[in-house]
Parts: structure tokens; C-alpha cells; sequence
């Protein structure tokens, strides 16, 4: 095979024959990680078991989200062996152009403004799609501006050029942002199209009268939960389709699997890279909106822990894998929503990158990944 | 008047920067006496600099000793970075939280002991021997066991150090009543609250925290360290969130009331001197210089070349990995100690991982295995950043701060498409320069392929 470049770590075998040998010792730490865990989990949810299906409801909301980001994570990781470390930093771009779109220009109410006879639920419904729709195709022009400007003319380069401009490009649109005559550096209140609905359980579901307390005791959810929830199913679907079915997904399978060889088939490897970065970051801007939404307030530094987050659900579920990315990232929500709920705040993010070295230590393949045939 | 300050600081830093290049100069000639020579020199200017008073003026003032003092630091967290990510390879983003590791450890130390306890050098100093005892032993019992599991042997690491830290926890809790009457309290300092036993107290304290960095880079290097480039660099700027949110949450997560969590550690003592601080860079430079010269030097440098190839000459890939890791940490231990007792005040927005991009970009920019540019960068970027265009900027009235972020990645950026080699390429300068013995004996055995670009 020639020469793909993988972490030669990554895929390190260990040496066969004594292979088993005290290998015990690692498990049954890992195993003493996974039971404290779980004990931990199972006495809190013995006792308050509402809280434990709450603590899961907010786990799935935060792992749709993810599971937006870590699409285009995966996609673009399958195909040119790249962490786009700037793709959080896209799904901020997401939400803030939303903000604007809502905020300045009022452009939600444009079905209203134009034909005055509208009903107010179709209209919602318009206009707040249009916002999604400006987000996801400004996300989708800025990764092509950024692929061609940062990451193109390091292709051949070392792997390492490119993830420290990744990371330069990041945070170039991250403190870019916090200029004065861009943006602040503060949270800002975010400004919803539409209007959030709850409900709560407590025999049977009922509409939760806005600016009320919910009761004690009973599970809450809102149609925002049910939007992120559809549309991340639907981009999984919408995204299986594009690649398994269509021509360019024949293609950046092609691309992703052999570039040289793929180029000798007539195909454009830079056209299909292109449309990887923006079909990704598309997905990403729709996951901005719909982030800020939920937990609505934004400020320029937001992208920075759900794309780590994303990245490490990617990897967790298969680097590469659409699928694996779409799972990942919904362990990644439970693990976090739980350790909120039950540790503290702050480990969140401690949680998060111990996953990740654990899942690269144990199978660094992922749970959807296939094992490396070419490798030797 | 504002610009003529300026300029005069352009051309104070522009002769530290000779002072620091005579100094390495001097170091490289052979007679023992014009090394001593070269050393007492560049001491002697910069302290004449830093003590003369005409009247009023000074000719180093406070804002210029600031500069020297992050100069130095900074030369040091980025010398290790260097032999990280220049000499090893492994692009690492942690090296910012070691330095923050070492900073706070080394403070909570002094600061303990200038308010009359000693539980922080006896816990701090007995944990980093105790482990350090732990980890050689297990590193002996486990380099009999051929192809154990990295997660065992991390396992075994773990468990042995968290017992020495629990010893020294226990004997450090013991021991201290019997210090303490000797300590006597802030306002009335006892006999062991000299200037003379304060001075080895901070001593102890950078070494320590040194060593402290060390440790913990041996524990999260030995698993992580087998990722891969980019997964480890992903796992290490994950470890420096995570450093970053421990300080936040010091006094709430981590049972340090005194360092105060996110709102800033305050009241270190101001220990660090020029001559402190001359004598610690001076140490990491040597240090520097004799490890990357020598077989282990060159073993770590292999690995970056190629670690198929290194593997197949019969070198450990993964010590030599683990080596640098460990070694660079400990200088960025070293500089963090330095750091918390010039400024005093330690706060976790310093260590926040965006400024962990500063010893990145002075080692790119220096040259990627060039520690004659490691030096030379760091002090020319922290004067040129922090002094320049920090005036600059502030004269100018924009937000200054955030201007400096903005043009960090766009510098960065530049280097990478632009000038990947950075200033020295692999280039080194007088002392820094391999031993000429060693370099005709290594012509001879080595074959006359050319290093491989990188």
C-alpha cells in the first residue's frame, strides 16, 4: 500500500504471543473505573429516579448537538486524516449569525412582513427555517474559505503543519470575535425565532404555562428537545443517503479510502475535499442555531468544549464513521449530563478527555471502526 | 515621552538579547576560566543594569525587569517544549499546564512556610522523593516483564505513587509540629524564617516543583504518550483544560483554600532575583545542551526522524518519548517556580491554554531543534509582544489584550504556510553546538544521507 500517514501510535499492535500477559492488571483498573461508576449512578438514581430520567433527557439534548458537530468532524477526519480543530469554532459562527439574523434584521418575521395574510404557526415555521437555512450556507462558505486559504496548501505538508494551523484558525475565529467592533468577549442573551414550549410529566403530559415554575418532581422537556432530536435523525439519514447513494458520496468514499487512486479514476479529490468541509460545516451551523436555542446565551468562546466534545465522541464511536459519530456523541451527552448531575461541574470536561484516552488506549478504533487492514 | 521610553526599551532588550548570545558564546570556548568568565559577565551586566540608580533614573526599570524576568521563564518552559515537540517530535499542548503546576506547587510551598507552616515542603518534598523512589521501583520491576500493557503498567505507576503520596501526606502531617515552633507565625518570624534558610526554602521549592511537573508528566505521558501525534495533542490540551478548571476550583475541588480558586493566589513571597533566575536558565540551558548532545540526546532525536527506523537500531521509542516529555516538563516545573515567586500573584486565567500558545510559536519560530533559537526567540517575542506592541497597542486605544490573541494564530499561521523551519532551522550557536569530537566520530560511523526535512 502506499503510504497513508496514520499516527503510527494509534494503531500499534501490541506484540503477539505474550500479549495477554498481565494485561488483568489494566483491565481490572479500568474495570474498578467503569464499577465505581456505576455504583455511583445506581445509589443516586435509587434515590431519586426522576432525576436520573431528567439527568438523560438533558444527556440525549447535549448529545444531538454533538452528534451535529461530530458528523463533520468525522467526515472530514475520514477523508484527509485532519482534526478540523476550527469546526467548533464554525458551529459558533452558526449560532452568531443566527443571533444577528434574528436580532438585527428580523429576519424570522419575513413570511409576516411580506404577506401580512399569513397565519402566525406557518410563518413561524418559514421564517425561523430561512435563519437555519442563512446559517448552515454562511458555516458551509466560511469552511470552504478556510479549507482553501489554511488547510490546501499544506496538504502534502506534515500532519502536524496542518493541525497547528487548524488550531491557528480556530483561534483566530474565536478572538477575532471578541474584538470590540466585531463582537464583545461577554454573554449575550440569545434572542429565539421561535417561542419555547414545555412540558412536564406528572400523569400525563401537560403544557407548562410559560414563566411558571415546573412542579417538583416531574420531567420537563420542550419542543426544542423534540427539534434537535429530529433534525440530527434526519441529517443522519439525509447525510447515510449522500454518501452511500449519490455520486459524490461514491466519491468521497473513494477519496477517503485511496487519494492517489481515486485521482487516477478521474476523480477531482479537491472538489469532493471542498464539499466534505462544507457539507460538515453546514451540519455544524444548523447545530449552532439550534445550541444556542436550547441553552440560550452565546458568547465568541462557545465552540471551543462542544467541538472538543464532538471530536472525542467521533473518536469514541469509529473516526470516520458516520454512525459511530452519531453514537459517540450520544455517550458523550450521557457521560457529561451524568457527571454534572452526580460529580461536579467542572469535571465535565475531565470526564470528557478521559474517555478519550481511554477509548485510545483500549480500542483505538472505535466501537464502529473497523481494525486497520493495510497496516502491517 | 511614551515613545522614547519605547525606544529605550528596544535597545535595553536588544542588548540583553547580546548579553544572552555573548553568554552562550562564551560557554562554547574551551578554557574553563573564559566560561567562568562569560558567566560572570552576563551576570554582572544585567545586575549593574538592574541596581545602578542615577537619582531618579533607572536604567532598568520596573517595567523592563518584568519583561527580562517572563524573558527568562519563558526561555525555560520553551527550551522544554523544544526538546518536546523540536528535538522529539510530540506536539504537545500541555506543557503551559506543567508550567502552571509548577508555579502554584512552588508557591503554596513558600507560602506556607513565610506564614509559619511547613506542611507544604514536607508533603511537597517528601511526595516528589517518595514517588520518584516508587516510580524507579516499579520501573525496575516492570522492565523485566517483556510486552506488558502500557494500561498496566500505568496502573502500577498509579498505585504506587498515590501510596507514597499518601506516606508523605502522613509524615509530612507528623513531622510538622515539631518544625513549626522553629517557623514562628507572619508577624513574628522564627529561626527558621531567616533571609538565609528562605533563600534554600525557595530553592527547594523550584526543584520540587520541578520534579512535581516531572511526575505528573510520567503518569499522563506513559499511556498517552503511545496515542499518536495528533491524538496526543489532543489528549494534552484536554490535559491543560483540565489543569486550568483543578486551579479554578482549587479551593473547592482541591483542598487548597490559600491558592483561592479562580480569584488568584496572592501574597507569594517575591523571591526570585536576577541572579536566581540567571542561575535556573543557566541550569536548563546546560542541561539542555548535554542531554541533546549525548547517545540519549540523539536516541530522542531519532525518534523524531523516524521511529520505524529508530525502533529497528534497537532504540526504546517509548522511553525516549517518555524521556523528553518528562525532562521538558520538569523545565517548565522549574520556570512556573520562577514565575509565581517574580510576580507574586498567580492567577488560572495565566495558565488558560490560548497563552499556552506563546512557548509553541517561540519554538516554532526559534526553529524547530535549535535551542541557540528557542533563547533567542523567547526573549525577543516577550519583548517585542509584551513590552512593544503592549505599549503600542495601549497608546493606540483599542483592547489591547484581545488584539494580542488575534494576532497569535495569524503569526502562527504565517509561520506554518510561510516559514515552517523557523529562524535557526536546526542551526545552533557557540555552546549550544554539538561537541566537536562527537561530530567528527559521528561522521565517520554515520552514513552520508541528509537529515530528513521535516
Amino acid at each position: 500500500m502506499h503510504a497513508v500517514n496514520r499516527p503510527s501510535g494509534a494503531v500499534k499492535l501490541p506484540s503477539s504471543g505474550n500479549r495477554a500477559r498481565l494485561a488483568w492488571i489494566g483491565r481490572a483498573f479500568l474495570a474498578l473505573l467503569a464499577a465505581s461508576a456505576a455504583y455511583l449512578i445506581a445509589s443516586k438514581a435509587w434515590n431519586e429516579p426522576i432525576l436520573l430520567v431528567q439527568n438523560v433527557i438533558d444527556g440525549l439534548k447535549l448529545g444531538f448537538v454533538y452528534a451535529l458537530i461530530a458528523l463533520g468532524y468525522t467526515m472530514v477526519y475520514g477523508i484527509v486524516k485532519l482534526i478540523n480543530f476550527a469546526h467548533g469554532d464554525v458551529f459558533m459562527v452558526g449560532a452568531f449569525t443566527s443571533y444577528f439574523a434574528v436580532t438585527k434584521f428580523n429576519l424570522h418575521k419575513w413570511p409576516q412582513a411580506l404577506f401580512p395574510g399569513v397565519p402566525a404557526g406557518p410563518s413561524v415555521v418559514i421564517g425561523s427555517a430561512t435563519v437555519i437555512l442563512l446559517s448552515m450556507l454562511l458555516c458551509a462558505a466560511l469552511a470552504v474559505v478556510i479549507e482553501r486559504v489554511a488547510y490546501k496548501p499544506l496538504r502534502e505538508a506534515p500532519r502536524i503543519a496542518a493541525l497547528i494551523t487548524a488550531i491557528g484558525v480556530s483561534f483566530f475565529l474565536e478572538y477575532f470575535g471578541n474584538l470590540q467592533f466585531v463582537y464583545t468577549p461577554r454573554f449575550i442573551p440569545y434572542k429565539s425565532p421561535f417561542d419555547t414550549v414545555g412540558w412536564y410529566i406528572q400523569g400525563g403530559i401537560r403544557r407548562m404555562v410559560p414563566g411558571q415554575e415546573s412542579p417538583a418532581n416531574a420531567i420537563t422537556f420542550s419542543n426544542i428537545f423534540l427539534i434537535i432530536m429530529a433534525a440530527s435523525v434526519l441529517v443522519l439519514v439525509v447525510l447515510q443517503l449522500i454518501v452511500r447513494r449519490t455520486k459524490i458520496g461514491v466519491a468521497m468514499r473513494a477519496v477517503s479510502f485511496d487519494k492517489p487512486t481515486a485521482r487516477l479514476m478521474g476523480i477531482d479529490a479537491d472538489r469532493v475535499i471542498t464539499f466534505t468541509f462544507a457539507i460538515g460545516a453546514a451540519f455544524a451551523g444548523l447545530g449552532g442555531v439550534l445550541y444556542a436555542i436550547a441553552y440560550s446565551s452565546i458568547n465568541t468562546l462557545l465552540g471551543i468544549m462542544p467541538g472538543l466534545k464532538a471530536f472525542v465522541a467521533a473518536v469514541l464511536g469509529g473516526i470516520g464513521s458516520i454512525p459511530g459519530a452519531f453514537v459517540g456523541a450520544l455517550i458523550m451527552g450521557q457521560a457529561e449530563a451524568l457527571t454534572m448531575s452526580y460529580i461536579s461541574t467542572p469535571m465535565r470536561d475531565a470526564v470528557a478527555f478521559t474517555i478519550l484516552i481511554i477509548v485510545l488506549l483500549v480500542r483505538p478504533t472505535g466501537i464502529f471502526g473497523e481494525p486497520d487492514k493495510e497496516k502491517a | 515621552m511614551e515613545i522614547l521610553n519605547l525606544l529605550g526599551t528596544i535597545v535595553k532588550m536588544g542588548a540583553v538579547l547580546a548579553v544572552m548570545l555573548g553568554l552562550i558564546h562564551m560557554l562554547g570556548r574551551k578554557a574553563v576560566w573564559r566560561k567562568a568568565l562569560g558567566i560572570a559577565l552576563a551576570f554582572g551586566v544585567v545586575q549593574l543594569a538592574i541596581t545602578l540608580h542615577f537619582g531618579d533614573f533607572q536604567l532598568f526599570g520596573d517595567f523592563d525587569q518584568g519583561l527580562l524576568f517572563q524573558a527568562v521563564t519563558m526561555a525555560m518552559v520553551a527550551l522544554g517544549l523544544n526538546l518536546i515537540y523540536g528535538f522529539n517530535g510530540q506536539f504537545s499542548l500541555a506543557q503551559w499546564g506543567f508550567y502552571g503546576i509548577g508555579a502554584y506547587c512552588a508557591a503554596d510551598i513558600t507560602f506556607r512556610w513565610t506564614n509559619g507552616d511547613p506542611r507544604g515542603l514536607l508533603v511537597v518534598g517528601l511526595g516528589t522523593i517518595l514517588a520518584g523512589l516508587a516510580i524507579l521501583g516499579v520501573r525496575r520491576a516492570v522492565g523485566r516483564i517483556r510486552g506488558i500493557p502500557v494500561l498496566s503498567a500505568f496502573t502500577l505507576y498509579l498505585l504506587a505513587t498515590v501510596a507514597a503520596a499518601a506516606a508523605a501526606v502522613v509524615l509530612g502531617g507528623l513531622l510538622a509540629p515539631s518544625l513549626a515552633p522553629l517557623l514562628g507565625t507572619a508577624s513574628a518570624p522564627g529561626l527558621l524564617n531567616g533571609a538565609l534558610p528562605r533563600q534554600a526554602v525557595f530553592f527547594l521549592s523550584v526543584v520540587f516543583a520541578g520534579v512535581f511537573a516531572a511526575e505528573v508528566s510520567f503518569l499522563f505521558g506513559l499511556p498517552v504518550l503511545t496515542l499518536g501525534s495528533d491524538y496526543f495533542g489532543i489528549a494534552t490540551l484536554g490535559f491543560a483544560m483540565v489543569v486550568k478548571t483543578l486551579m479554578v476550583n482549587s479551593d473547592t475541588i482541591l483542598p487548597f483554600p490559600e491558592m483561592k480558586g479562580g480569584r488568584g493566589m496572592i501574597g507569594i513571597p517575591h523571591f526570585t532575583t536576577w541572579a536566581w533566575a540567571f542561575f535556573f536558565l543557566l541550569a536548563s540551558i546546560v542541561i539542555m545542551r548535554n542531554l541533546v548532545h549525548s547517545s540519549t540526546g540523539r536516541a530522542v532525536l531519532s525518534v523524531r526522524e523516524d521511529e520505524t527506523a529508530a525502533r529497528v537500531m534497537g532504540i526504546n521509542v517509548a522511553d525516549s518519548k517518555l524521556l523528553a516529555f518528562v525532562v521538558g516538563s520538569f523545565m517548565a516545573g522549574l520556570g512556573g517556580g520562577v514565575y509565581a515567586h517574580y510576580i507574586g500573584f498567580l492567577s488560572p486565567g495565566t495558565f488558560d491554554f490560548i497563552a499556552g500558545f506563546n512557548p509553541l510559536i517561540i519554538v516554532v519560530f526559534g526553529g524547530l531543534g535549535s535551542m541557540t533559537g528557542t533563547v533567542v526567540a523567547s526573549f525577543g517575542w516577550i519583548f517585542f509582544l509584551e513590552g512593544f506592541l503592549r505599549v503600542l497597542l495601549g497608546q493606540l486605544g483599542t483592547d489591547a489584550p484581545t488584539w494580542r490573541f488575534v494576532l497569535y494564530p495569524i503569526t502562527l499561521l504565517l509561520l506554518m504556510l510561510l516559514k515552517p523551519e523557523g529562524l535557526f532551522g536546526t542551526k545552533e550557536l557557540g555552546f549550544l553546538k554539538a561537541p566537536r569530537i562527537v561530530r567528527r566520530a559521528a561522521a565517520e560511523a554515520a552514513a552520508p544521507a541528509g537529515r530528513k526535512e521535516e
